[in-house]
């Protein structure tokens, strides 16, 4: 599904992720966690293709394709999704129109033909059901003045809709109380079924007692330090990063 | 992302051919002799061109205004044409038969079928290229309402009476200088008369079309809605593309009697000029309305054309009660300069007024809202709400609001709320990862943002709006 190869970048000239190595497979779920300013957000804007932040050196390939070398709409419509950590508001645009646009565009590029107005509204409403949000969530404005929380069950509710092969899960738990937090945790879990892989960057090890991950890497300065299966984020969890035995308070660019 | 912009303002301007037509054109130049001859080509009767002339003797006597943000060389009114006709108009045609086939190719190309039978069902037209009315639509149903419906001129000759009793009654002659030079030399336009109670059965449409080189557009359009009355109306404008600028001067007037209700709607498509700010329409437009007891008038406007667009729809709210709205979505790209917004003159009692002003902003270009909300001394109990955002895309491209407010009734009140906001690089990367392009992006987040003056447009009106937004923005990003 993925594969990155000594992937070196920079952001605004400040070297983040240093040689940073990973292969994911179709169905797996690979757990990212670190501390601050480790360039965990980092890898997840490189790889949709945020634009400001520059590859260095290195290659990654998805699906066998190179996929630094697709736009970010391209990676998108190819089946890579990112969810946000902090989505924003796009006023007067409803959620639905919104959903539909872009489902249309990743339909357009599977070849498969738009969906009809009610064809559309049936599969929005299983999904705005299954992050429990209430119906009218569809025809408000993106994001529009919806709580934090909200925020990401959308993000999740979006995912559930697009259903793409690489899922970013870029801090779906930050400032989620429980409640939510299995909500969103719910929906992904929905979502795994074998074929379907994820990236779930997370700074807790709470997020992953409800998502079970395949594999859980320890990025630190840059680099994968440790990599294990979900008991290494329960060790962490223990002992806390201490273990990684340097500041990491240099780099504020979680 | 402001790199993307930098490459972007190639603006494909649909409509900018020019049509091949056999015009009959005065020389250029303006003086009273000129101001005659007009008079004799609509063959006016004597009171019409007395009007005239006192109108010009003002305008010989006023200054030019400068106090608009907008900035353009002096224009020079003797090196302009004040009359131009196509000659198959001379005869007046007794149906489109007759008409120059050139001409209806034209109105075909733009999308505005003349033919009744091919029309969009319950929408009118009266189609005004250069300084005459080439057809008006459907009138025998209108006239089965009562409704009268004509080219400004034509009504001159049939309905005087209304005529002289209402042109220059909510814009007097001497009102501006643009007003007082459209008092002396309109040419066209469009006369709508609704009687006592009548709910007009379709919309009524005009539709300006400027061809002719170096020449002016002067329209009048006078749209009295007797009591009870219901009406709405729009218009629609374009013009070639051409290397020099051209003076487009409208006066609109707007008479709702008690009770009555009129809605405006205008999509304005004047050509802008290139990107380096070479030629299109200089748009300065006088728009008011006057409001009786109960009475209420929404203007709503989209305005993506003209070099240069100086227009303030106004409502002078008269009778108690009475309603005044406005919407304006207002979007400048290249090097195009707005100075618009509107004038709400509370004068009854308990008279209100609402004002949501959408401006848009992108390339070189500089957008200013300019608005006054007057509360007169008798207004007890006036309210008017205002909302003004402007949207910036990119970074050379500017946003000004000069809001006036002026209450002498301490019981009126008055809110404003203003915002400015850019089409940020968040949204624009929120919309791409989920697989949306750049364009569409932009103009997904633009209709977004005028989607509460979009609203209220009528129907195949909004669409046509945001379509036309889009093909704008066609380019806004590289």
């Amino acid at each position: 599904m993925l594969k990155i190869e000594n992937l070196h970048t920079s952001v605004e000239q400040k070297n983040i992720l240093k040689g940073l190595n990973l292969a994911i497979k179709p169905g797996e779920v690979h757990a990212i966690m670190g501390p601050n300013g480790a360039g965990k957000s980092t890898l997840g804007f490189i790889l949709s293709g945020r634009e400001g932040y520059q590859v260095t050196d290195g290659s990654v390939s998805f699906k066998g394709e190179d996929l630094l070398d697709m736009e970010i709409e391209e990676r998108a419509r190819k089946g890579l999704f990112l969810a946000f950590q902090y989505p924003v508001e796009i006023p007067g645009v409803s959620n639905m129109q919104f959903m539909k646009e872009s489902l249309n565009a990743i339909r357009e590029q599977r070849g498969e033909t738009p969906l009809t107005a009610a064809e559309f509204l049936k599969k929005a409403k299983e999904a705005c059901k299954q992050v429990q949000l209430p119906l009218d969530f569809l025809k408000r404005g993106v994001n529009e003045g919806f709580s934090g929380g909200e925020k990401k069950r959308n993000e999740i509710m979006q995912m559930i809709l697009l259903e793409p092969s690489l899922c970013i899960l870029d801090e779906s738990d930050s400032g989620l109380d429980i409640d939510a937090l299995q909500v969103v945790a719910n929906g992904v879990n929905s979502q795994r079924d074998g074929k379907r892989s994820f990236i779930v960057i997370t700074h807790y090890q709470r997020l992953l007692d409800y998502i079970k991950p395949d594999y859980v890497h320890i990025l630190a300065n840059g680099k994968v330090v440790k990599s294990g299966d979900a008991s290494l984020a329960q060790d962490l969890e223990k002992e806390g990063y201490a273990f990684l035995g340097q500041d990491h308070s240099e780099e504020t660019n979680a | 992302m402001s790199e993307q912009i930098e490459q972007a303002l190639s603006r494909k301007y649909d409509a900018g051919f020019v049509s091949n037509i056999e015009s009959e054109t005065f020389p250029i130049g303006l003086d009273e002799d000129v101001i005659r001859r007009i008079s004799v080509m609509k063959n006016e009767p004597k009171w019409m061109l007395e009007w005239r002339l006192r109108a010009y003797r003002t305008w010989l006597n006023m200054e030019e205004p400068e106090w608009a943000h907008v900035h353009y060389p002096k224009i020079d009114f003797q090196a302009i044409s004040y009359y131009s006709a196509p000659k198959s108009m001379k005869d007046k045609p007794k149906s489109l038969d007759e008409v120059d086939p050139e001409l209806l190719r034209t109105y075909e190309k733009l999308g505005i079928p003349l033919y009744e039978q091919q029309m969009l069902a319950g929408v009118a037209v009266d189609a005004v290229f250069d300084s005459v009315s080439v057809v008006t639509t459907y009138r025998k149903q209108l006239e089965e309402a009562g409704v009268i419906f004509c080219p400004i001129s034509e009504a001159v000759h049939k309905y005087p009476e209304l005529v002289k009793k209402y042109l220059g009654s909510v814009v007097p002659r001497a009102d501006n200088y643009f007003a007082a030079l459209n008092s002396a030399v309109f040419t066209d336009g469009s006369f709508v008369y609704i009687p006592k109670g009548v709910r007009c059965p379709m919309e009524l449409s005009t539709y300006f079309r400027i061809n002719e080189q170096n020449t002016g557009q002067f329209e009048r359009t006078l749209i009295v809605a007797d009591e009870g009355s219901h009406v709405s109306y729009l218009e629609g404008c374009t013009a070639p593309q051409r290397d020099e600028n051209q003076l487009h001067a409208a006066v609109v007037e707007l008479v709702a009697l008690d009770d009555a209700q009129i809605k405006y709607s205008t999509v304005q498509n004047w050509y802008p000029g290139d990107e380096n700010g070479k030629g299109g329409i200089y748009n300065f437009v006088t728009k008011r309305a006057l409001c009786h007891t109960n009475a209420k008038v929404s203007w709503t406007q989209v305005e993506t054309g003209s070099a240069i667009t100086w227009k303030y729809p106004s409502c002078v709210l008269k009778g108690d009660n009475s309603v005044g709205e406005f919407y304006s979505v207002a979007l400048t790209r290249g090097r195009q300069q707005a100075d618009t917004g509107t004038k709400m003159i509370h004068l009854g009692k308990n008279t209100k007024s609402t004002i949501i002003s959408k401006g848009i902003s992108a390339g070189n270009s500089n957008n200013s809202y300019r608005g006054l909300v007057h509360m007169g001394a008798k207004a007890d109990g006036a309210r008017n709400f205002t909302q003004c955002d402007s949207l910036l895309i990119g970074d050379r491209c500017g946003a000004h609001t000069f809001p006036y407010i002026e209450s002498r009734n301490p019981s009126a009140v008055v809110e404003h709320e203003a915002t400015t906001s850019k089409v940020n690089d968040d949204q624009l990367f929120l919309c791409q990862q989920r697989g949306l392009d750049a364009e569409k992006a932009i103009s997904m987040i633009v209709n977004g943002f005028c989607k509460e003056v979009f609203k209220e447009l009528p129907m195949e009106f909004a669409v046509e709006a945001g379509k036309l937004l889009e093909i704008s923005l066609e380019g806004s990003v590289g």
